[in-house]
This record gives structure tokens, C-alpha cells and sequence, in this order.
């Protein structure tokens, strides 16, 4: 194993890959702490879709993957949480809307330039081949402004996660940080997509937030053990994909449910 | 003072119109009871007016947002939330301009958790407490955010008979030391003893005067109800 580690770190693709995913983990589980908790937990799975497609687009005219993808990614998540507050069309449906027409979209502007390529597969599952030095100074400045915006605004987001009409009766400006969570996920879920694929981006939010309430019951610990359990499992699940030759992408998120599956039990257990 | 004043105020739920013409003025230090029957529109004029819901018609502040506490109608979506006791009700604390808590906060937070005699779950856990408790603890932090203003929906929901004696003596205290109360509650009897103005909606204006005068209001249905 000690043998596999240090090969691993003699690559300076996988080191990238290491550090990124690190970041891209701790950036998806502390906003998957509060969308779970406000339960717009779906909107990871929504979003990461739209980026495919919008990645897709790009592709096919040639355009800069992230310039063209980032802009429309932000604005379909601002339209996301409105669709939350007005009372007509419930949220889950029309994020499942959302979800399948951009993967039709992003299949036929793949196919109406000439079918799947390379770049396409690594968009839907993710390819630690494909980041380059961008995605390194472009995750590691996202990672920053997360954890900056979660020191100084953790107490509000409590409140505001909490029991967002009391917050919003007493003066918070909680569309102001409604659209902050919605900015950064959409961010965080383009960034990470080269990495994880736009299949499974989605559950780097939603798992490490409920592995760590079936143990925790506090906002703090949950937070804190959401962001350790997510960076652990990255580690585990890209050395297991080193070693037997499997997609980083996916062994992430089956490490992801092994933890879930085993901090349930102990939840059971010490209950 | 003229605290808050409402005019003509209008709410509709998409198409459908739920409170019509709406005016009655607050004056600080008011201890204003909301009553009417089930889907009258109670706790949709306190969204109204807290700006939670879109109306039409003029809703006047004299005081700041922030001087306001507010606690909605009890809802079972807060079951599952993972905090601490000590952590919400701290968390009543927070203000729009401020991000920390200081040793202040959390003295007052003690306070609030006292007065509700629910010191000894502090370190509990939010999600494992018995509905009663939960309303307690929500109370307590709602009396940490009121500076001015107090908006209640039914904050005697789920407290046993003991904590509702307390709990209208601590509203009595807080109306005395000159926080004005607007509560909605289908309690009538606590309704006529406390609280020093009675607003009776359906959907619209039904009766907006003191306490003494609703005892003798012919059309208010449900004084006669209690004396059948
Ligand atoms: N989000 C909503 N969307 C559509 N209609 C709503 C909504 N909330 C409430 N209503 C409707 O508005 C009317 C008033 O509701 P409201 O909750 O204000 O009544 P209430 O007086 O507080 O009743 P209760 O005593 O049961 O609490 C009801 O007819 C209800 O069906
Ligand atoms: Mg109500």
C-alpha cells in the first residue's frame, strides 16, 4: 500500500488530481450541509446536468468550456430557487425537467458534431487526465472564497438555514445569501466535473452532509465531519481507482456510500 | 407611538384572495391578540406584514426589521434539524449587521433558555426533544431577537398547562417592560384576560378594538361560542 502512495505522488497529474479533488470536496460538502438542510439538496443533481449539456454546447461550436458554461449554470440556479419560493411548480419535478432536457441537449449537439468523443465521456464521468493547471489556481481560489464566506457568515447561515422566515422577518437579507449558497454551488459543480463527471458531482454535495447527521446532531460537528469524511473518502476512493485501474469519479462515490452505509449502522448501534 | 401601521391591506395566494381590507394601527407597548377560526388568515397577515408573503396596501414601520422576533406556526419540517439547544436559541442572537456572538449573546441566550426552565437541555439535541420542549426552546429564541416588537402564531401549540401559566406570565412581564405583542392564538379566555386590544379577521376586518369592547361585540361569534 505504502508502495502504491508513493507512486502515486510521483505523478504530477495525480498530485493535481489529489489537490483539486481535496478542495472540490471541501467546497461540495460544506454547501451540501446547508441544500441538504434547506432540502434544495436536488439542485446539485439539476445543476450538474445543465453544466453537461452547456458543456457540451461549447464543445460543439468550439467555445471555452468554463467561460460559456459558468454564466448559464449561475443564472439556471437563481432561477432554480425562485421556482422554491413561488408555490406553483414543486421544486422536484421541475429540477427533473431541467435535469433530462439538458443531458437531451447536450446528446444531440455531441452527436450533431460527430458523436462522442473523448471530451464528452470525460465531462458525463469525470477524468483526472483532463485537469489542467486552471482547474488547480480555479479550485484552490473557489476553496478559499468557501471557506472565507463559511468563517465569517457561519453564524448567519445557521439562521439561516435554520428557520429562514424568522431570519428574513428580523432584517437578513437572506436572498443575499440564498444567491451566495446558489453562486458557490454552481461554481463548485462546473469545477468539479472534469474531475468527478456530471453524473456523479451531484453526490459529493448530498452524501458527506447526510453520512455525517447519521451520527452528528449538531450544526458544528455536522459541518466539521461532513468536510473531513468528504476529503477522506476523495483520498480513499482515488487510491483505490489508482490501483485497479477504475474511474476516480465513480470510486469517490462508492466510497462515499461506504462511509454513509457505516456511519448509519453506527448510528443504529449507539442509539 | 405609532409603531406599525396597516392600511387597506390586500393578500392573494396566486389567484385566490385570502384577506381583504385590512387597517388597524399597532402603538408600542400594544398587546394586540389575533383571533378567528381555522383558514381565516391569521398567520397570513403576520407573513404580510413581516414581508414574508407579497401583499397590496400600505404596511407602515416605525421601528427597525431587526427589532422584531418573530415565531411561525409550529411546523414539523424543523424535526430533523441537527443543532444543539444552546445552538438555536443563540442563534436568535444574530442581527442583520452583526456575524458573531459575544459574551452578551450568550448571556441573554441563558437568560431566554431560564425563563422557559429549559436550562437543563442546553447541550441537548434539537431533533430529540418532545414537541413541548422544541416550542420552548423556539420561544426562547424568538425573546432573544425581540427588542421592540414580538409576533407570535400559536405559540401556546404543544405546552402543557403548567409552561402555558408561565408562559403568558413572561409575555405579561415582557408587554410591562414595553415590548409590544401581536399574538395569534384560538385561546379566547387568555385572549380577554391578557392581551389589551383584540383583532377578530375572516378573511377581512371583522373587529379591531379594546379587549372591554369585544366582550360586548354582538357579531364576535366567538365570545358568544365561550358563553353557550
Ligand atoms: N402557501 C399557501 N398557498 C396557497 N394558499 C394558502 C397558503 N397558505 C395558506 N393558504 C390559504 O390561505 C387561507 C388562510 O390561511 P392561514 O394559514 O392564514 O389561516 P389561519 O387563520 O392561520 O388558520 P389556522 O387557525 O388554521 O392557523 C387558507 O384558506 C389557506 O388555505
Ligand atoms: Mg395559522
Amino acid at each position: 500500500m505504502i508502495n502504491h502512495i508513493i507512486e502515486m505522488f510521483s505523478y504530477t497529474f495525480l498530485v493535481k488530481a489529489i489537490i483539486i479533488g481535496i478542495l472540490v470536496s471541501l467546497c461540495c460538502a460544506l454547501l451540501g450541509v446547508v441544500l441538504v438542510l434547506k432540502r434544495y439538496a436536488m439542485i446539485g443533481d439539476g445543476l450538474s446536468h445543465v453544466s453537461f449539456g452547456t458543456l457540451s454546447i461549447a464543445l460543439a461550436l468550439n467555445l471555452m468550456p468554463l467561460v460559456f458554461s459558468i454564466p448559464i449554470v449561475i443564472v439556471v440556479a437563481f432561477l432554480l430557487l425562485r421556482i422554491k419560493e413561488s408555490s406553483k411548480i414543486k421544486t422536484d419535478s421541475a429540477i427533473a425537467l431541467l435535469s433530462t432536457s439538458s443531458l437531451a441537449i447536450g446528446v444531440c449537439a455531441t452527436s450533431l458534431k460527430g458523436g462522442f468523443n473523448i471530451d464528452v465521456c470525460n465531462y458525463m464521468f469525470g477524468s483526472i487526465l483532463a485537469l489542467s493547471k486552471t482547474d488547480l489556481v480555479i479550485s484552490a481560489v473557489l476553496a478559499i472564497v468557501i471557506i472565507s464566506v463559511f468563517i465569517i457568515f457561519y453564524n448567519k447561515i445557521f439562521a439561516i438555514t435554520f428557520d429562514e422566515d424568522s431570519s428574513k422577518a428580523s432584517g437578513m437579507n437572506t436572498y443575499f445569501y440564498n444567491a451566495l449558497i446558489a453562486i458557490l454551488t454552481a461554481l463548485c459543480i462546473v469545477v468539479g466535473m472534469n474531475l468527478m463527471g456530471s453524473m456523479l458531482i451531484s453526490s459529493l454535495i448530498i452524501f458527506p452532509a447526510l453520512t455525517a447527521m447519521q451520527l452528528f446532531k449538531t450544526f458544528k460537528k455536522v459541518v466539521f465531519t461532513a468536510s473531513l469524511v468528504s476529503m477522506v473518502c476523495f483520498l480513499i476512493g482515488i487510491y483505490i481507482s489508482y490501483v485497479y485501474a477504475i474511474p476516480t469519479g465513480a470510486s469517490v462515490v462508492l466510497a462515499n456510500l461506504f462511509f454513509f452505509l457505516f456511519f448509519h449502522m453506527m448510528g443504529r448501534v449507539i442509539k | 407611538m405609532k409603531q406599525i401601521e396597516v392600511k387597506q391591506l390586500q393578500v392573494f395566494y396566486d389567484k385566490k384572495r385570502v384577506l381583504t381590507d385590512i387597517s388597524f394601527d399597532v402603538y408600542s407597548k400594544d398587546y394586540i391578540a389575533i383571533v378567528g377560526d381555522n383558514g381565516s388568515g391569521k398567520s397570513t397577515l403576520l407573513k404580510a406584514l413581516l414581508g414574508l408573503v407579497p401583499s397590496k396596501g400600505m404596511i407602515n414601520f416605525n421601528v427597525k426589521k431587526n427589532e422584531i422576533g418573530y415565531l411561525a406556526q409550529k411546523d414539523n419540517s424543523l424535526k430533523q434539524f441537527p443543532a444543539s439547544v444552546f445552538e438555536v436559541v443563540l442563534s436568535g442572537c444574530i442581527g442583520q449587521f452583526k456575524f458573531f456572538y459575544n459574551k452578551h449573546d450568550k448571556e441573554k441566550a441563558l437568560q431566554a433558555l431560564k425563563k422557559f426552565k429549559i436550562e437543563h437541555l442546553k447541550n441537548k439535541n434539537f431533533s430529540e426533544l418532545s414537541g413541548g420542549q422544541m416550542q420552548r426552546v423556539l420561544l426562547a429564541k424568538t425573546l432573544c431577537t425581540t427588542k421592540k416588537v414580538l409576533v407570535l402564531d400559536e405559540p401556546t401549540t404543544g405546552l402543557d398547562s403548567k409552561t402555558i401559566k408561565d408562559f403568558y406570565k413572561i409575555i405579561d412581564d415582557l408587554n410591562k417592560e414595553g415590548i409590544t405583542i401581536l399574538m395569534v392564538t384560538h385561546d379566547i379566555e387568555a385572549s380577554l384576560l391578557h392581551a389589551n386590544k383584540i383583532l377578530h379577521i375572516n378573511n377581512t376586518m371583522h373587529f379591531f378594538d379594546t379587549t372591554d369592547k369585544y366582550r360586548e361585540c354582538e357579531k364576535c361569534s366567538l365570545v358568544r361560542d365561550m358563553y353557550d
